[in-house]
């Protein structure tokens, strides 16, 4: 494969393409709504129409707003129609055939804010190209940040380009990518092995953005994760997915078969002396793998249970080797940053947080989906701009973000810039992405129960204080709920908080209390009126 | 092999450069509670009683896993780490059924004891007294399940020294159990060599040799004969 070879491909896809063409979403979210039978009628449509001449019609990746699925875009013109079933897919041929029909969708502003005030870096292809076709992802540049990479650049000067981007983990954590590259470019394993693993065991309640990616462009992906290997060294890649996405893991393993074929991955890549193979880990739906040392024993075979860090996986991960770790929409962000140059990224976001975000916002409000925003975005515009606030007009009473590891943030806060530091600040984390948005009526305690829960359910059993305090913190929790605690059981669920936080072994347990310490936070008036009566009565 | 000197408990300690704090504290005479290390196999860092403060790191770390390092400042024992520690002990005789007075290990416990050196008098927590099975099908050997406190000590020893890998832990959370082989009974654990190093490696009453509970105790009356009969008739062969 050389470039002239890509741009053929590219070239071809282009020339292919007809004058107006018919997209529809067919992520999952869209097609636990019938999406493959819309796409069907609407290929049917076209055909019974004669329109097959002018009209295509593509199923795509996800288009973002969730809630309103499935998702029909019409190109030229951006008509976007909701909730399209298949029995009314025959309209949107109609519409575009010029016979508008009465009972056709129901159609949406493409330039509401939803879509207008978001801003695509990792999201850029998704829902505009097919994503189980290679040719798609090449028509629209794909595996050229590679070409560039491998011919003109030297792994130091990849490192030094995501150094230079401010890129930081889209895991969670907020790790300096560039840093993590070189730590791994530099470790030496007992065999010269080196691995990189890309972790797509999204398990927070509520996120869907990696997810989503990966159904939407996994070439994306995989393109990310073998720059990332050419830069530290590596020959062997690892996609870990959690088995509850059966889409994303069809559409990775067949993005992997197509990318091999064409030699985008094996060996001498692009004709040069870089190989590079990537292989997929199916997870068997603990949300501890995706702590890393628990991810890399996991893809070792054995007991997904994380280990006390230091050594780091960057100098021993894999069977002891150098393992580069980075989340699914890490890698997304990398082929971008090669393309357009870290000064580009850089010049997106905050001081300290660079580039974008994508947030998958759930919970009780009017726009359910993903989007895409520059770091430093405030709660407030994506609360209430994008995602439209509370179906109905009721005011927001919170937002949790972070999943099982993140805080709740009250309404008052909401003009807290989203980046790392301004989050931890306000007692929660940037989290993978996850967003739930809560109203009025939500109970905070039940709030925090209901994560303790999954915490409890979710802990390995390895350490003691994550093991046992977590079903403790949620013996307290519920006995507050049930309005039959006293000072004593708060002032106890305080002190397990700290000592869970403080002692755990990994980030699980570390970040267990999170919930409930937030909501102790900004609503402790909750857990006071569920006090019973006779405060401090009982000794 | 390099030397390092730090401190400890404002004690200067020298230490060989591959050896862990609490290798280190313990040749200094300076104590620090332990339940899942178990000299001789890999450490695990699980119990979390041995953590300890290091000067200049936000987190505490458990001695066991931390290499020592030039100029290391380590404090093992603070206010701290004693509710930490008692805590923690707590969280254990709450989470299975811990009762001393009918266990075979009573006053030969290492949960017992570190109950004591923490200074545990009470449990403030709900206890959680699980059903838990106890698995008496091997011929020499059974386990009690409500006595685990998941050290996997008995794991490790039977996976590094013995090199049978019979005992494994299943399940997650406070529904995490130890395991024979695929989940078999003890009894039909094919790899299961007999050797009893899991007996030896377990702090508690959790693995224990058959015919030594209470339950198990029976007393031989006819011995009582044949010992009369050999003081007054002399008669040795009953």
């Amino acid at each position: 494969m050389h470039l002239a070879e890509l741009q053929a491909i590219a070239d071809r896809e282009q020339a292919a393409r007809k004058p107006i063409r018919i997209r529809c979403c067919v992520a999952a979210g869209c097609l636990s709504s019938d999406g493959q039978a819309v796409l069907q009628q609407l290929g049917a449509a076209v055909e019974a129409a004669g329109l097959t001449a002018q009209v295509e019609v593509c199923g795509v990746g996800c288009m973002r707003l969730c809630s309103q699925g499935p998702l029909v875009q019409v190109d030229p013109g951006g008509a976007l129609y909701a909730k399209v079933t298949p029995a009314s897919a025959p309209a949107v041929v109609a519409a575009v055939a010029g016979a508008p029909a009465d009972d056709a969708p129901a159609q949406l502003d493409p330039a509401q804010p939803f879509f207008a005030r978001q801003w695509s870096i990792v999201l850029e292809h998704s829902g505009s190209i097919d994503p189980e076709r290679i040719e798609a992802s090449i028509a629209v540049g794909g595996y050229q940040a590679l070409y560039h990479t491998l011919h003109e650049l030297t792994p130091a000067e990849v490192i030094d380009a995501i150094t230079r981007s401010g890129l930081r983990g889209r895991g969670g954590a907020g790790y300096p990518t560039g840093l993590k590259w070189a730590t791994v470019a530099k470790s030496q394993g007992p065999d010269g092995r080196k691995f990189v693993v890309c972790n797509g065991d999204e398990g927070d309640p509520g996120a869907f953005m990696d997810r989503s990616v990966l159904e939407s462009d996994p070439h994306r992906v995989l393109e990310g994760m073998a720059i990332a290997a050419y830069a530290v060294g590596a020959s062997q890649g690892y996609a870990y997915v959690r088995g509850e996405y059966p889409l994303a893991i069809r559409r990775l393993e067949l993005a992997i078969r197509q990318a091999k074929k064409l030699g985008l991955l094996g060996s001498q890549i692009f004709d040069s002396a870089f190989d590079f193979r990537v292989d997929i880990r199916i997870g068997a739906g603990a949300f501890v793998c995706g702590e890393e040392t628990a991810l890399i024993a996991s893809i070792e075979g054995n007991r997904g249970t994380p280990r006390p860090r230091p050594p780091y996986p960057a100098e021993c991960g894999l069977w002891g080797c150098p393992t580069l770790i980075n989340n699914v929409e890490t890698f997304a962000n990398i082929a971008p940053i090669i393309r357009n140059g870290p000064e580009w990224f850089a010049g997106i976001g905050t001081a300290g947080s660079k580039g974008t975000k994508v947030f998958a916002l759930a919970g009780n409000i009017a726009n359910t989906g993903l989007v895409e925003v520059p770091m430093g975005t405030t709660l407030r515009t994506i609360v209430e701009e994008l995602g439209g606030g509370v179906p109905g007009g009721g005011g927001v009473k919170a937002v949790q973000t972070g999943g099982p590891s993140g805080g709740c943030i009250p309404e008052r806060l909401f003009d807290t810039p989203v980046d790392y530091e301004s989050l931890v600040k306000v007692g929660s984390i940037m989290g993978s992405g996850g967003m739930i948005v809560m109203d009025g009526g939500t109970s905070m305690v039940e709030v925090a129960r209901y994560f303790m829960e999954f915490c409890k359910d979710e802990s390995c059993g390895k350490c003691v204080p994550c093991r046992v305090g977590t079903v403790q913190l949620h013996r307290l929790l519920s006995k507050i709920q049930a309005g039959v605690a006293t000072e004593a059981d708060l002032a106890q669920l305080r002190e397990l908080c700290t000592l869970v936080k403080e002692t755990s072994l990994c980030g699980l347990g570390q970040s267990a209390p999170n919930p409930v310490l937030s909501t102790l936070r900004y609503f402790p008036e909750e857990y006071a009126g569920l006090l019973r009566g006779e405060v401090g009565s009982e000794q | 092999m390099a030397a390092r000197t730090l401190t400890i408990d404002g004690k200067a300690v020298s230490a060989r450069e591959d050896e862990s704090l609490l290798e280190a504290a313990m040749e200094a005479g300076i104590a620090i509670p332990t339940l899942c290390h178990l000299e001789g196999v890999g450490d695990v860092g699980a119990c979390r009683l041995c953590l300890v403060e290091i000067a200049g790191s936000p987190k505490l770390q458990p001695a066991c896993v931390t290499r020592v390092a030039e100029g290391m400042e380590v404090c093992t024992d603070s206010e701290r780490l004693r509710a930490y520690r008692r805590m923690i002990v707590e969280l254990l005789f709450a989470e299975r059924n811990h009762v001393c007075a009918v266990c075979v290990a009573n006053g030969n416990c290492e949960l017992q004891d570190v109950a004591v050196a923490v200074g545990m008098d009470h449990v403030r927590y709900d206890y959680l007294a699980p059903s838990c099975a106890v698995d008496i099908s091997h011929p020499l050997f059974g386990i009690d399940h409500n006595r685990c406190i998941l050290c996997t000590r008995c794991v490790r020893v039977c996976d590094e020294i013995e090199g049978a890998h019979t005992w494994d832990v299943a399940g997650r959370g406070t529904g995490a159990r130890l395991i024979t082989d695929l989940n078999q009974p003890w009894g039909e654990a094919q790899s299961c060599t007999s050797c009893g190093k899991c007996l030896l490696a377990c702090p508690t009453g959790a693995i224990v040799r058959q015919g030594t509970t209470v339950a198990e105790l029976q007393r031989d009356r006819s011995r009582l004969g044949w010992l009369v009969a050999a003081r007054e008739k002399k008669q040795w062969n009953g």
